[in-house]
């Protein structure tokens, strides 16, 4: 290996002279530049003469001598010259950082750039409600344009693959219902109410509630994530140009699915949910299945299986609207499919457990206790 | 076989033998050899789908090959951990297609990285220096530094790229189609950016191209794959003489001839 880069005035009366050994290139110039910074005054003379190699880098801290302190250089052979020439050559006034605020204006201006996101989302949201609606209205008018194929297969990855994670927290829900709720009921001695307390919370709230997490988790992410994907790699461009409606092919086979999936599956979270605390209150409260199953039905009115089949579509379309929306938000860079991908969940869940929030008093007020 | 740019000193930086690679079924390469000798620039070209860019990504380490030998700079590639690759890596710089910067950062960043990475003790002020004349050297304008990836058209994208592979200084540059999807001004410049730099740097330049302007103007050697391999390395007048069906329409096309025209009329 080369020596290291090192530098140091020639003896005697001529202190002027930097006489240069080693190589000069970047893996050994080690505190090569500091050092150089250091060297004060004007008229140095560079001896290259000892240089064994030299890179860009080499040549810039020579070059960088040569033009902040008018030094001179000797003992450079041809290469050398070369390297200097094209360094210099490159040598222009360049900004590396993009701009920076002070502090206060940054701050305002996030606060600024927040609010005026929030406001366009939601507004962008509605437009794109209102374009979904349109492409439905199309669809109706034109079945031919209707893509059966696309939708089914969206009924499979959206609710027949999300069949056994959703059953398996559900059923781990109602266990902790029940659980939960014996412990506190047992102060009372009321622990049959175990019963009434899962059934309800089950198909009233729970069952629904959690598929809707779930889906937004699972589908809600992947339509944020392929869409904006196909916008990055210019798919969705080229379906506009080649005539295909960008919301019938991919927002509304979406829509439907979740639309569609979501009661189902919120049906079978709430039956498997309330399975669960039934399988709890046999192993801890000696209450026998058929008796379990029995209370459900005289305690459980049919209104709360109405109430969660009810909301289960609402919340399905808000999470595809979501999700799609903000996939086709995407633009840029791949940065975006994530910033979107995370922002499509946020606002699904979020919209979601404030519109649970007015269903529960909307169906309160209309006597469905 | 062939003769290399420097006859006096046939130095072989990449060697290349009985390399095979395979994707399940799919045979890519079977039995493939290639020496690229120091200074020079080798241009590789081939139909769609000849395994251009697996033979690169076998070169450096990102495709392990299922059979064969490879050498970069005298030393063994397969099987290397990654300390002892990483001495091998900061001697090579690499330009992927589409540039493959780093999108969260800016273009002056990404050119630091290579260096933060491997010289850490480099002071920051320096950093910025290096940064801004390879930004410059790469042929971008100094406004571009401080602007983010996607600010960037894709030219600028890849001579951004070129100056983060010319970031450390490397003997060895791969270039996986530099000119693709550039204006022919812009491509012009560029193979006369590469043949600058080569010059000045002393580059060997691995070139994967398809473009045969670029080959006509700055490679010293072309390499054609076809077949599962090299059927034919030299200079283009030796390819010319040889007689294969694929090099023979590839150069004797009628975009092979017309850029061959210019050099015709040069040497007249």
């Amino acid at each position: 290996m080369a020596a290291t880069a090192d530098f140091r005035p020639t003896e005697g009366d001529d202190d002027r002279t930097l006489c240069f050994s080693g190589a000069l290139t970047l893996a050994r110039v080690g505190g090569l530049s500091r050092r150089l910074d250091e060297v004060k005054g004007e008229g140095v003379i560079l001896d290259l003469n000892g240089v064994e190699r030299m890179d860009t880098v080499g040549a810039w801290l020579i070059y960088r001598m040569v033009r902040d302190h008018g030094a001179e250089v000797q003992g450079a052979d041809d290469d050398m010259v070369r390297l200097l020439e094209q360094v210099a050559e490159a040598d222009q006034p360049v900004r590396i950082r993009p701009d920076r605020r002070s502090p206060v204006t940054r701050v305002l201006g996030e606060v600024g750039d927040a609010v005026s996101i929030a406001g366009r989302t939601l507004l962008g949201l509605v437009g794109f409600f209102g374009a979904a609606l349109i492409a439905t209205g199309n669809l109706i008018t034109n079945p031919k344009r209707f893509r059966l194929n696309a939708v089914v297969q969206r009924f499979e990855v959206v609710g027949v693959k999300a069949l056994g994670i959703i059953g398996l927290m559900s059923f781990l829900i109602g266990i902790t219902i029940a659980q939960q709720g014996a412990v506190q009921l047992a102060q009372f001695g009321a622990e049959v109410y175990t019963i009434n307390l899962i059934g309800r919370s089950a198909f009233r709230e729970l069952g629904v509630l959690m598929t809707a997490i779930m889906v937004a988790g699972r589908s809600g992410s992947a339509f944020a994530a392929q869409i904006g994907t196909m916008k990055l790699t210019e798919e969705i461009d080229a379906m506009r140009t080649i005539g295909v409606s960008p919301q019938e092919a991919l927002v509304i086979p979406r829509l439907l699915a979740t639309v569609v999936m979501m009661p189902l599956l919120g049906f079978f979270a709430a039956v498997v949910a309330t399975a669960g605390g039934g399988v709890f209150c046999w192993v801890a409260l000696d209450i026998p299945p058929a008796t379990f199953v029995q209370r459900i039905r005289e305690v459980v009115p049919i209104t709360d299986l109405y109430v969660g089949l009810i909301k289960a579509p609402v919340f399905g379309a808000l999470i595809a609207l979501a999700g799609c929306f903000q996939g086709m938000q995407v633009e840029g860079d791949a940065e975006q499919v994530g910033i979107r991908t995370t922002a499509a969940v946020v606002q699904a869940i979020f919209l979601v457990i404030v519109l649970d929030a007015v269903f529960a008093i909307f169906f309160s007020s209309i006597g469905w206790i | 076989m062939s003769t290399p740019a420097d006859p006096d000193a046939p130095v072989p930086i990449i060697e290349v033998r009985g390399l095979k690679n395979s994707f399940g079924e799919q045979v890519v390469h079977e039995s493939l050899d290639l020496t690229v000798y120091r200074g020079e620039i080798l241009g590789v070209v081939g139909g769609s789908g000849t395994g251009k860019s697996v033979l690169m990504r076998s070169i450096i380490g990102l495709q392990t090959p299922s059979e064969g030998e490879i050498e970069v700079f005298g030393e063994p590639m397969i099987g290397r951990d990654e300390d002892e690759a990483k001495s091998i890596r900061r001697k090579w710089g690499i330009l992927f297609q589409g540039g493959a910067l780093f999108s969260t950062l800016t273009v002056a960043e990404n050119v630091q990285l290579p260096l933060r990475e491997y010289y850490s003790y480099l002071e920051q002020k320096l950093l910025d220096e290096i940064a801004g004349y390879k930004i410059v050297m790469s042929g971008l304008p100094p406004e571009a530094a401080p602007k983010y990836p996607s600010e960037l058209s894709g030219g600028m994208r890849k001579r951004a790229g070129l100056a983060r592979a010319l970031a450390l200084d490397p003997d060895l540059l791969f270039l996986d189609e530099p000119t693709a999807g550039l204006d022919p001004i812009g491509a012009a410049a560029f193979d006369e950016l590469i043949l600058n730099l080569k010059r000045a740097l002393g580059l060997t330049v691995f070139l994967i191209t398809h473009d045969l302007d670029t080959l006509y103007a700055i490679c010293d050697r072309v390499a054609v794959l076809a077949d599962k391999r090299v059927i034919g390395i030299g200079t283009i007048d030796e390819l010319l003489a040889m007689d294969h069906e694929w090099i023979q329409s590839y150069f004797m096309g009628p975009r092979g001839r017309a850029a061959a025209q210019p050099k015709v009329t040069e040497a007249a």
